[in-house]
This record gives structure tokens, C-alpha cells and sequence, in this order.
């Protein structure tokens, strides 16, 4: 059978920069979020909060806080005996029992003001016995402190392996081929220990939430959330309810990074409005309280590859240990998808990967921008770089010898198409943007040195196999359109470019689309979850399908009143005409809402279009071997970077960042050139300074941005660089994919890489300080 | 106690606590929403609002040291129904994702123009480090404040 693919959708707008339609409402300040929403007689409500980092909570003594004027409500653990998650039901809402982390929630208040509230709180009286802590997740897995006691009972999807004696709250296998055989095959082994500190998502805006609880029932929650509908979902679940009885309204989001996926706080002032039914009550976290809601996990890696001296790799070994913290719920996922994808873009043909999701008494580790994806790329593209070393080869040549292509297979089993993407054409491009064949031009009579980076990346979205997503396209009175997609704007720029879609979808301008603010589930169609850099691939299919089945309506009323079929019937901007006699037309307002008659009799009514989308073809992965569906499209890309190095004081200069990346088709170069100028900062934050830290009795040292620092307007490098590779995604009648989450991947290992090119030093511990440059050049020193 | 200020060219007198911050005062009694709250400690910039010409942390200022002074916000910026230049570079730039850092952003920006019509990449560095953007990488900042400046009659 011949195929070639053709998209049935005309690109007129798609493709082409369009300004945000977000904008306006932006630089005025009008732009709503839940902090900014205030209601009548709305209560305050402030949290009581482990100081310790393990332990039994013996008692909680709460009548000094009841006594004082103005508090209208305080929950413990105890009136809410419910936990939570989205994959492993491990959370509790506020902890009954035991702490496992410090700034744990053990009980909360609503006041009259904030101020009471946060009065109130401080007289709340707990009593601790302290249990021993465990802070390194290898040590956790020794089991000698057991943080979930309870794991083997908590509910969970079947697709996670529990290993409740060793903390492990999933352990994910790949299994390929024959590592034996592969590493007996191989001329040179190569291995190395990399890691990762947790690290923090840091959006502007704090979470926050309004919750209001009917007396017949309804429960109503503002929240900042990436996920209304899951949102609804687990809210209905821990708090036993149907779920047309919870209503989530989830306006702009000021910035989520993953940190706002899934439940978060919601469930605390939740608790309280059981109590006070019938007044709103708002819950705003302070930064330190925010910090201490979800975190990246931290990753200790240790990676063994085997290959043939021409650089073709022929087996790798690979352990991944990820610090949980002290809960998993979201995060049991992100150790999945970073044992699913290792070994990265590249073709491994045998391999065995463990990676383990395990608990520890850190803060909880759940969904960050790139999913377990930076971490995985961390381990495996720092010891691509030192088996080149080993072998003599260019880094860039070792990578190009081994990438991804067509009819090859990955690491789940599944096979390369000619439209899964184009890794190779990635770290070409990104190569000639550094001009990687040219060595970094060393500044003349300095103690400064540079050099220059190169790493691949590849993420898909890590969702369930029935991730869905739903579209509404109502027309008006006046042939405008109001569109209803459920993804959150939380700064990508989704808006605008399901806005460019829908208008070539439909074939109508961009200016007679509104898209509908906020995403209310009482009011808007399903949608799974605004993550995994997987909207304009779901949503654009039903889109696609809602816009067919509008533009058929209009059709079908069309056909009857010019007597034409259907099929000979074309929409355009203002009209639906005959194909082959354009001149015979009717203006799209004479038809959307029912075609009327001269004598006044009707046919058809009011136009709206519904389009829903499943991913196609994804089945589970094989429990025993990681092998399977799981994957449904991938986006591939390449990041290359130049530094400028002080050998007296091992500080570090960005000269440039690069990245190239295949998301297929670009929808909008404004806001996808957004994700990936903002991901790349983002990305270097880590690789140069970012990182949660603890003392050794496991408290924080890092609660405010005064001690944990992320990127200013100083940091960012001399050059920025990016572009795409378009291979069009023949699974989307877009050919788009993601691009949101990916040009943070492979910023560090890219660093690495770059600070090995000036000075021959391997670092492999993130984040890239000073002091650990200038050990390595000690240790290199004291080693020749 | 009371305290009376001018807040966008209008007069106002608030009923404040004397512990109370300035931010406070502007989101939850003038319901000015513009100026957010990122941190309350003075270090993300969020809250920025103009003080007697001066760009500040609001969160840092106390209500009383409010009283007569003069209070410019991201809500006085637009006249009639005309966007400010520095609005408008912002839009046409797309300078913003989120947009929860812009106002604070854009009050920076307004402070600085005003005594540097046109200022250099070193001097925009040095005056908008205290304000903390997540989501863009700062580069469409630049760009943004560049053309603000020009718009405003910078020599370019």
C-alpha cells in the first residue's frame, strides 16, 4: 500500500506570529488570579505546620485558638480522614498521625481576618514524639526507617510496582535485549555517578485557593490550577462526593511549572469550608509555606554503557534513585517516564534500567517541567560526553553515530516512524549555531578559558492511555465564534494558539474567535490536564473534530436551502458558497442559528460544534520489562552551550545557550520562541545554582529567595539562539506537538559538557559551582 | 488610624493598622490588584509600585509612611482608554507568559525611563534585578523596555 500523508487543514494563520491575545489584559494589571479574587463576607484561613521532619503527633491541643475572638472554624487531621493522589493515594489532606516532613500541615483555621487566623495557629498546641529521620533516598531503601508504614494498603493504579520495605513507592524496569550479551560484545565500558538536589518551581504566584461550600450541597473552589477537571476529580474523591457537586474555576495561573498539577493545597480549605458552609474562604500560601508544597525530586544516577570502539553503544546499564520526599502521589509517575526514556534519543539495543521512586523525610517530589526528564538526560548525556572521552571521539559525533532513527527501536520497544522526529537534524542545527567545528576563541592575557557543549534530549507526554480532551465551538447570532478548550493558561501561550488554529480549522480570522476565560467545570468540556507539553497535540485533534463537525451543520442547512450536496460545499471567512459556483453563496449569519425563509419558516438552529480525543493506540507498559505503548508521540531536540570560566575562582560566564527542537509544526513562533527562551533560563538554574537544601537533621535551608535563588535579568547568557526542525506529526491533522517543557531538558549536561571543553574536568553533580569546578581542577591538578 | 495619600492622581484616606504594608493597603482597601504579592519580603519585585518617583517594594512599606505621599500603580498608568507607552512596548514585544510579574515589571521600567529616558543594557540590568520573572528568560524584557524607551522619546 502507497501512502503519502496530506493535513486536511488549509495553514493560513497557523505558522505565522500572531501578538497574545492575553496581552492587554496583562500589561494593565486586570488579568484575574485567585489572589486577586475577593468576595463578601469571605473568611481568611492560615495553616499549622510540622516544625519537625518525622514523628507521632501524641496530641493537638486547639482550644486556645477556638477561644479567640473572630476564628470561625479549625480542622485537624482527624475531621478530615482522607487522603489523596492522583496515582498513589498516599496524602493526606492534613496529617492525623505523623509528620514526615517539616512544614507538614497538621492543622488549619479560618478567621475573619488573616491576621486572627495566623494568630490562632501559633496558639494551637502540638505534641511530637520525633522519629529518626532518613535523608539520602540509597539509605532509604535499606527500609532501617519506614516512612509509609501503610504503603502495601493505599490505593494506587496497577501500572506501579510498591516495594513497601524499602520505601520504593514504584520501581520501573526496562528490560531489552541482552545486557550480558551486550556488554561482552562491547570493546569499552564506561560508567559514572551522577546526581541531582530537589529543586524548586518557584512560579510568582503562590498557591492559592477560594473555596465556598453550599448548604444544599455545592461545593464551589477557585483555585490556581493546572488541572481543573483532575482537580475536581480528586476533590470528589477524598471527600466522598458526586462529582456534579463540585464545581473548580480556575482563572489565569501565574506560572505552574508542574508545581500546580493534580491537588496541592485545595483540600485544607476545603476541610474548613465543611465547617463553615455558606462563607467564602480563601487560603493564599506565603513563599516559604509555597516552597514547601512540591518540589522536583533530587536523583542520584549511576550509568554503565558499553560500547564498540567506532562509538556504536551496544549496552547500558542504568540505575535511577529518585528522593521522593515524603510523599510520592504525582511523583510515582516521574520515575516512570525517566525509566521509560532513558537511554534519551539514541538507539540501545540492550538494556536494563532501574528506576526507583523512593521516600525520604524531604519535601514531597511530584511534577516538574520535563517530568523526570532533565534528571534522566543529567545521567545519560554526562556519561555519553565521558565515554567519548574514554574513546577518543567528538561528544556531538559519539551522539550523531547513535540517535534515533526510522525503523529503529526505543527503550519501550516502540518503532521510529518517519514522523516520530528528527533527533540527528537537531544537534546538526544546534551545532551550527554554536559553530561547534569552531574551538571557543580563548580571551588573550586572562585566567579565563572557554569552551563549548553539545546534548540531545527527547520527552513524550508521560499521561494515562485515556488522557482525554474535549472542545465546544458555539457560533453566534453574528457568525463569531466562542471556543471552550479546557487547558489552563499559565503563561504558554495556549490562548493564542488554539485561537490560530481554530480560525484555520474553521477557516474564519482569528479576530472572530474568542477563547473562553476560566476554565470552569461546570461549564467547560473534559479535559484531562493542562501538562506534559501535550495540548496542541490533543486538543488540536478535537478541535479539529469539533471545527468538522460544526462546518458539516452549516453544510447540511446550506445544502438543503441552495439544493447542492454537502460535499460541493465549502466555508469561507463570512460565507459558505458552492465550490464550483462561488458566486452562489449564504453569509455564515444567515445560517448558524437556523436558516429562516422569506415566509418565515426555519430549518436547522443554533450551530455548535463538539469534538473529543483519546490518545490513539497507547497500551500499558509491561510490569516486568517496561516494554509496550506507552508513548504516543515524542518531540526531540539538541542544546548547546559556550562558558567562560575564572581558573582563580571557578566562577562561571554564560556566553551561549542554544536550542533546537522538533516539535513539528510551530503554530505561533512568538509564544513557542517563549517557551523556549523562558525553558532554557529556566534549565540553567540548575545547572548553574539552583537546589533545595537541607540540614543533616533534614531541615530546610532554603524557604525564601534569599536563599534559594533562581535566574535574574543578571544571570541570563551574552546569546540566546534557538530554532526548529518541523517534521510534521502525522498522528495531529496539525502536525504540532509539544514544545513547553523540553528546552530545559538538557541545559545542564550541555554546561557540563562546555566546562569539560575549557578544562578537561568532568563535574557531575548538579548544580555547577564554583567550588565543585574548582575541586575537579584541584583533583585534576593533584591527579597528573 | 487614618492615613491620606494620592494614589493615581486621586486623594484617598484609609482606616490602616499600623502593621499593615502598603501592599496591603492597595489590594485589599483600594482593591488595586495590580501590584501582587510573590513573596512579602522584598525580594521578587511583584509589588512594585512607584513611591514619591521612586519604584519600591510595597510589601515593604508600612501604611503610616504612606501618609501624603504620592503612590503611582500599574492602574494609573492608562489614560482614558489609551494603553502607556511602556504598556505598549510590553504588548508588542509579548514581554510577559503569566503575566503575575508584569505590573511590577512595568512600574519598574516606568521609574527608570523617568530618570534614564535611555538607558543602556548595563543600566536596565542593574534596575529591573530585583524583579523576578519565572517564565520568559528575560530576553523579551530588554526588548520591551528598549522599545519603551524609544517610544517615550529616548534617543535611539
Amino acid at each position: 500500500m502507497k501512502y503519502k500523508y496530506q493535513s486536511p487543514i488549509k495553514f493560513q494563520y497557523v505558522g505565522k506570529p500572531m501578538n497574545r491575545v492575553d496581552g492587554v489584559e496583562k500589561v494593565t494589571g486586570h488579568a484575574k488570579y485567585v489572589t486577586d479574587m475577593f468576595f463578601p463576607n469571605m473568611l481568611y484561613a492560615a495553616v499549622k505546620r510540622s516544625p519537625i521532619p518525622h514523628g507521632i503527633i501524641k496530641k493537638i491541643d486547639t482550644s486556645k485558638a477556638e477561644a479567640l475572638a473572630g476564628v470561625r472554624a479549625i480542622v485537624t487531621g482527624k475531621d478530615v480522614p482522607y487522603r489523596q493522589g492522583i496515582y498513589l493515594v498516599d496524602r493526606p489532606i492534613i496529617t492525623p498521625d505523623r509528620v514526615r516532613y517539616v512544614g507538614e500541615p497538621v492543622a488549619a483555621v479560618a478567621a475573619d481576618t488573616l491576621e486572627i487566623a495566623r494568630r490562632a495557629v501559633e496558639l494551637i498546641e502540638v505534641e511530637y514524639e520525633e522519629l529518626p529521620t532518613v535523608q539520602d533516598p540509597r539509605e532509604s531503601m535499606k527500609g532501617e526507617v519506614l516512612i509509609h508504614p501503610d504503603l502495601a494498603n493505599y490505593e494506587r493504579l496497577p501500572i506501579y510496582n510498591i516495594e513497601p520495605e524499602k520505601n520504593v513507592f514504584h520501581h520501573h524496569k526496562t528490560r531489552k535485549g541482552d545486557v550480558t550479551k551486550g556488554f561482552e560484545e562491547a570493546d569499552v565500558i564506561v560508567e559514572g555517578d551522577y546526581s541531582l538536589p530537589q529543586m524548586y518551581h518557584a512560579p510568582l504566584e503562590p498557591h492559592a485557593a477560594i473555596s465556598y461550600w453550599e448548604h444544599d450541597g455545592k461545593l464551589t473552589v477557585w483555585s490556581s490550577a493546572q488541572s481543573p477537571f483532575t482537580l475536581r476529580n480528586l476533590i470528589a474523591y477524598a471527600f466522598k462526593l458526586p462529582r456534579h457537586k463540585v464545581r473548580v474555576i480556575a482563572p489565569y495561573v501565574g506560572g505552574g511549572f508542574g508545581g500546580k498539577a493534580g491537588i496541592n493545597m485545595e483540600g485544607i480549605v476545603i476541610a474548613l469550608s465543611e465547617k463553615v458552609k455558606g462563607r467564602h474562604i480563601k487560603l493564599v500560601y506565603t513563599r516559604e509555606e509555597d516552597i514547601s508544597t512540591v518540589v522536583r525530586q533530587g536523583m542520584f544516577a549511576h550509568i554503565k554503557t558499553g560500547v564498540k570502539k567506532d562509538g556504536t553503544i551496544v549496552a547500558m546499564e542504568a540505575t535511577l534513585i529518585f528522593d521522593g520526599g515524603a510523599y510520592a502521589e504525582y511523583g510515582t509517575n516521574v520515575v516512570r517516564a525517566a525509566g521509560y526514556t532513558l537511554p534519551g534519543p539514541y538507539y540501545v539495543p540492550n538494556l536494563k534500567t532501574d528506576s526507583y521512586g523512593v521516600y525520604t523525610n524531604h519535601f514531597l517530589g511530584g511534577a516538574f517541567r520535563g517530568f523526570g526528564h532533565g534528571e534522566l538526560h543529567w545521567a545519560t548525556e554526562r556519561n555519553l560526553d565521558e565515554v567519548a572521552q574514554t574513546l577518543g571521539i567528538d561528544p556531538l559525533e559519539l551522539r550523531l553515530k547513535n540517535v534515533l532513527k526510522p525503523g529503529l527501536t526505543n527503550s519501550m520497544g516502540q518503532t521510529i516512524h518517519h514522523d516520530t522526529g528528527n533527533v540527528e537534524a537537531c544537534l546538526k542545527r544546534a551545532a551550527e549555531l554554536i559553530e561547534y567545528d569552531k574551538k571557543s576563541e580563548q580571551p588573550e592575557n586572562s585566567r579565563k578559558v572557554r569552551g563549548k557543549g553539545i546534548a540531545g534530549l527527547v520527552k513524550a507526554p508521560a499521561m494515562p492511555t485515556n488522557a482525554g480532551s474535549a472542545v465546544i465551538i458555539k457560533f453566534h447570532e453574528d457568525a463569531t465564534v466562542t471556543l471552550q478548550a479546557s487547558i489552563q493558561e499559565i503563561g504558554q501561550g495556549f490562548n493564542t494558539a488554539v485561537t490560530q488554529m481554530a480560525a484555520d480549522a474553521l477557516h474564519i480570522s482569528p479576530d472572530k474567535i474568542h477563547f473562553v476565560m476560566p476554565v470552569d467545570t461546570d461549564v467547560n468540556p473534559y479535559e484531562w490536564q493542562t501538562v506534559a507539553s501535550r495540548a496542541l497535540w490533543t486538543v488540536g485533534n478535537a478541535l479539529y473534530r469539533a471545527a468538522e463537525d460544526a462546518l458539516n451543520q452549516i453544510k447540511n442547512i446550506a445544502s438543503q436551502v441552495l439544493g447542492v450536496a454537502p460535499y460541493n460545499l465549502e466555508v469561507e471567512d463570512d460565507r459558505v458558497y458552492v465550490k464550483y459556483r462561488p458566486e452562489k453563496y449564504i453569509l455564515l449569519k444567515d445560517i448558524v442559528m437556523g436558516y429562516t425563509y422569506p415566509d418565515g419558516h426555519s430549518i436547522g438552529g443554533p450551530v455548535i460544534g463538539r469534538g473529543s480525543f483519546t490518545p490513539e493506540m497507547l497500551t500499558n507498559l509491561d510490569l516486568e520489562t517496561g516494554q509496550g505503548n506507552a508513548a504516543a508521540e515524542w518531540t526531540f531536540g539538541a542544546q548547546a552551550a559556550e562558558v567562560e570560566i575564572d581558573l582563580d575562582t571557578g566562577e562561571l560566564k554564560m556566553l551561549q545557550l542554544v536550542g533546537v527542537f522538533d516539535a513539528g509544526t510551530i503554530i505561533n513562533p512568538i509564544t513557542a520562541g517563549g517557551q523556549v527562551v523562558g525553558g532554557m533560563i529556566q534549565g540553567m538554574g540548575p545547572a548553574l545554582f539552583e537546589g533545595v537544601k537541607y540540614n543533616d537533621k533534614g531541615y530546610p535551608l532554603t524557604v525564601s529567595f534569599t536563599d534559594y535563588k533562581i535566574p535574574t535579568i543578571a544571570d541570563i547568557p551574552d546569546e540566546i539562539k534557538y530554532d526548529f526542525v518541523q517534521t510534521f506529526e502525522e498522528s495531529s491533522p496539525f502536525g504540532a506537538k509539544g514544545v513547553g517543557e523540553h528546552p530545559m531538558i538538557s541545559v545542564p549536561p550541555a554546561i557540563a559538557s562546555a566546562i569539560y571543553d575549557a578544562l578537561g574536568v568532568n563535574v557531575d553533580e548538579l548544580p555547577l559551582t564554583a567550588d565543585r569546578i574548582l575541586k575537579a581542577l584541584e583533583k585534576k591538578k593533584n591527579d597528573n | 488610624m487614618k492615613i491620606t495619600f494620592t494614589v493615581n492622581n486621586e486623594n484617598v484616606e484609609v482606616d490602616v493598622k499600623p502593621n499593615e504594608t502598603l501592599l496591603d493597603v492597595l489590594r485589599e482597601k483600594l482593591y488595586l490588584t495590580g501590584a501582587k504579592e510573590g513573596c512579602g519580603n522584598g525580594e521578587c519585585g511583584a509589588c512594585t509600585v512607584i513611591y514619591n518617583g521612586r519604584p519600591v517594594n510595597s510589601c515593604l512599606v508600612l501604611a503610616p509612611e504612606a501618609e501624603g505621599a504620592v503612590i503611582e500603580t500599574v492602574e494609573g498608568l492608562t489614560k482614558g482608554n489609551n494603553l502607556h507607552p511602556i504598556q505598549e512596548a510590553f504588548l508588542e514585544t509579548n514581554a510577559f507568559q503569566c503575566g503575575y510579574c508584569t505590573p511590577g515589571f512595568i512600574m519598574s521600567t516606568k521609574a527608570m525611563l523617568e530618570k534614564v529616558p535611555n538607558p543602556t543594557k548595563e543600566v536596565i540590568v542593574e534596575r529591573l534585578a530585583g524583579n523576578l520573572c519565572r517564565c520568559t528568560g528575560y530576553t523579551v524584557i530588554l526588548d520591551a523596555v528598549k522599545l519603551a524607551a524609544q517610544k517615550m522619546g529616548g534617543a535611539e
